[in-house]
């Protein structure tokens, strides 16, 4: 990189033919050169420790992928003692978590959006958006003992019902009784607690914060001249939004929703409290036993040999690459939506 | 809310259809003397047809759900009851408005009542905490003790979360100690100095902001425990929560110093400023407020995080303030611990611990807005473009 870049406008094509053209060139002191080379070093400090992480998975994957070939992503089951590893269980577990996770929380997400920005009275909109913002922070593990004590409870009765009403649909399907009450579950059939609808409870919690900020900052852009207009046409609030807004902030919700996938993806430590492992390829998503690739992690490194750790690191390199997509996803969605700035945390 | 405007009673409303809109200023006619008319977005008929519908329909759900039909229920009976009320401020709205508004009203509901489940669950989610943590939370030993020698049965006035509340003090702090300013000088490099070199950087970062805590935690688990052979610590904890927040915080950084409006650089290098004092002396005063939210933010999610501790640090039941020997607890580890072991002791202790964890996120972020608040008019350009 050379040190000397012209200073904008200091171009000599306006000059006169007459005239020289000055040579700018503007050497950078001492201290600019000190500053731009040390913030430049710290910055390629920071691109090999970062890109060696995804280098250091990419290269774990290796070995594993040699050894177990495509079984690895074909096999179900997780039996380190007997050889037998594979990942389809745990990636459609995961899939199915931050679906569910992503179909209770983009409504909210879309409503708490609108009401923010078109809705909720002046006065009230910062402290709404400082609430989001805490609601983002609060940590997950606290979701997790939220949905534990006080949702599942309850949300297994739902649960319940919906199977006993809506068995016929495979999704909502659980291989048990039905008209057994909860607590009567026959010993050895599956019941309604720790499955992946519950774990998505917790999930959708942790990812609603990120959803409705990024659409509620699209949205708050939308054209002030353009909903004002639409009012003095006469149209109601909601066809102001539905005319106006949303197909302004069309990009941004869905966006949002890209990145808060990508987050419900990853999430850990709730889902591990939640769910009861289980690996099955099974579409019963209010049955108990699920299983993500991060609970697998979090579960399995312990007692993991050299090979088994590879075999996880792979698990984790795939969920990396599966983050990764949606987020470039998501961040390019966004990106067209509102010119340079992406979202934040 | 909708929104007829209070119906100036006169003989041109029985022909014409009523004007919805939300805006108030319906030209009247002023007769004589113009008589300041107060505009309202609300009338007495769309605050009576709600109340309306709002009892009317807890009313039919009580009797139908609870007396005739063989349903029981906390859950169902609100659904059932947001539903009927939804019918039942439909119906009454189409008696006297026209279809659209009908339409916005029943959406309104929706909107409102979004955000309203969504706060109650955050409300219910710390009074259960709090609630379930109480009988543990109210001895001061608690606070002052570690778990050395106490069995996770033993009762409250013995044992406490000292040593994880030191933990997760030291864990963290070194952590913000390295990501902080690798991800601020970082920021600073992709936003101030640019180039090529930048670029890259600025999409590296973004891509690996898409790593899963865990699996950040692995990655130390793997390199340094498993392959160095470093025994479990607080450092690599550290190290763990380091990895995971430096593209975040590198690249929230980024976020808020591209937001400082270019002319002010300009203006700054206008008057002849060098490169280094128009960053030190224009461009990160303008963005503080935001950095300091984004980075205070950072450091909250990394409190929070529990996965990449859970891999790294061991879990230490006595206090240990050597994060370079011997297993370390941290507050996310010890929640998480104390809940699995599936004592009920153990556990209330959990929701305690959870409770601590919580007014410390909290006070981070009080934190993060007492610091933006004191210059905040100063940069009023620059919070403005980022609350929008």
């Amino acid at each position: 990189m050379s040190d000397s870049t012209p200073r904008p406008g200091a171009g000599g094509d306006l000059l006169e033919r007459d005239d020289i053209p000055r040579q700018v060139a503007t050497r950078l002191t001492l201290q600019d050169r000190i500053f731009v080379n040390g913030v430049r070093s710290v910055g390629l400090l920071v691109l090999v420790i970062v890109s060696s992480i995804g280098i250091f998975l990419g290269i774990q994957a290796g070995p594993t992928l040699s050894h177990y070939g495509w079984s690895y992503f074909t096999e179900y089951r997780w039996l380190p003692s007997q050889d037998i590893v594979g990942i389809a269980a745990v990636v459609l577990g995961t899939i199915q978590v931050a679906v569910i996770a992503l179909l209770f929380a983009f409504p909210l997400a879309l409503l708490s959006a609108l009401f923010i920005t078109d809705w909720a009275p002046g006065w009230m909109r910062p402290t709404l958006i400082r609430l989001t913002d805490l609601m983002a922070a609060v940590p997950g593990i606290v979701f997790g003992l939220w949905v534990l004590v006080f949702v599942q409870p309850h949300a297994t009765h739902v649960a319940h019902w919906l199977s006993k009403t809506f068995g016929w649909i495979p999704l909502l399907h659980v291989r048990t009784d039905t008209d057994y009450p909860i607590w009567s579950q026959a010993p050895g059939y599956p019941s309604y607690a720790g499955s992946a609808a519950m774990a998505a409870i917790a999930v959708a919690m942790m990812i609603f914060p990120m959803a409705t900020s990024v659409m509620r900052e699209v949205f708050s852009e939308a054209p002030v001249g353009e909903k004002e207009a639409a009012i003095a046409l006469g149209a109601t609030r909601w066809a102001m939004v539905r005319t106006v807004v949303l197909p302004f902030g069309k990009s941004g919700v869905v966006g949002g929703t890209m990145l808060a996938l990508g987050r419900a993806l990853g999430e850990t430590i709730s889902v591990v409290l939640i769910i009861s492992q289980t690996f099955e390829l099974k579409p019963y998503v209010l049955e108990a036993g699920t299983s993500t690739i991060s609970a697998l992690i979090a579960s399995g490194f312990k007692e993991a040999s050299p090979s088994q750790l590879s075999a996880l690191l792979t698990a984790g390199f795939v969920l990396f690459c599966m983050t990764l997509v949606v987020n470039t996803g998501a961040a390019m969605v966004v990106a067209r939506a509102r010119g340079n700035e992406v979202t934040e945390l | 809310m909708t929104t007829l405007v209070e119906p100036p009673v006169r003989e041109s409303d029985a022909e014409q259809p009523r004007l919805p809109g939300r805006r108030r200023a319906v030209p009247v006619v002023p007769e004589g003397a113009e008589v300041l008319r107060r505009p309202r977005s609300r009338t007495r008929d769309d605050v009576l047809t709600s109340v309306a519908a709002a009892i009317g329909s807890l009313a039919a759900v009580w009797l139908l759900y609870t007396k005739l039909l063989p349903f029981d229920g906390k859950i169902g009976f609100v659904v059932c009851w947001y539903l009927a009320f939804v019918l039942f401020y439909a119906g009454l709205s189409a008696l006297t408005q026209p279809r659209h508004v009908v339409v916005d009203r029943v959406v309104t509901t929706a909107v409102i009542g979004g955000p309203a489940l969504v706060g109650a669950a955050l409300l219910s989610t710390v009074v259960v905490i709090v609630a379930k943590g109480m009988p543990a939370l109210v001895h001061p030993n608690f606070y002052l003790d570690d778990m050395a020698g106490v069995r996770p049965s033993s009762d409250f006035d013995t044992g406490g979360i000292a040593h994880a509340i030191v933990g997760t003090v030291i864990e963290v702090g070194i952590a913000v100690a390295i990501a902080m300013p690798l991800g601020l000088l970082t920021a600073i490099y992709m936003s101030e100095v640019g180039g090529r070199g930048a670029r890259l950087v600025r999409a590296v970062v973004e891509a690996m902001t898409a790593l899963p805590s865990i699996v950040a935690g692995l990655f130390i688990y793997t390199v340094f425990i498993v392959k160095l052979g470093v025994p479990s610590s607080g450092f690599a904890a550290a190290l763990a929560l380091a990895v995971m927040a430096l593209p975040i915080m590198a690249r929230a950084s980024d976020v808020v110093l591209r937001v400082v409006p270019g002319g002010l650089r300009e203006a700054s290098y206008a008057l002849g400023a060098t490169k280094w004092q128009t960053v030190w002396k224009v461009v990160l005063p303008t963005a503080r407020p935001g950095l300091a939210t984004a980075l205070i933010l950072g450091v909250a999610r990394a409190v929070g995080e529990t996965s990449p501790v859970l891999l790294t640090s061991g879990a230490s039941t006595f206090m240990n303030s050597d994060p370079f020997h011997n297993p370390m607890n941290s507050l996310p580890l010890f929640v998480y611990a104390s809940v699995v072991s599936g004592n009920p002791n153990a556990e209330v202790r959990a929701y305690a611990a959870a409770t601590v964890l919580l007014v410390v996120v909290l006070s981070l972020f009080v934190l993060a807005r007492f610091v933006v608040k004191p210059r905040v008019v100063k940069t009023r350009v620059v919070t403005e473009r980022k609350d929008r």
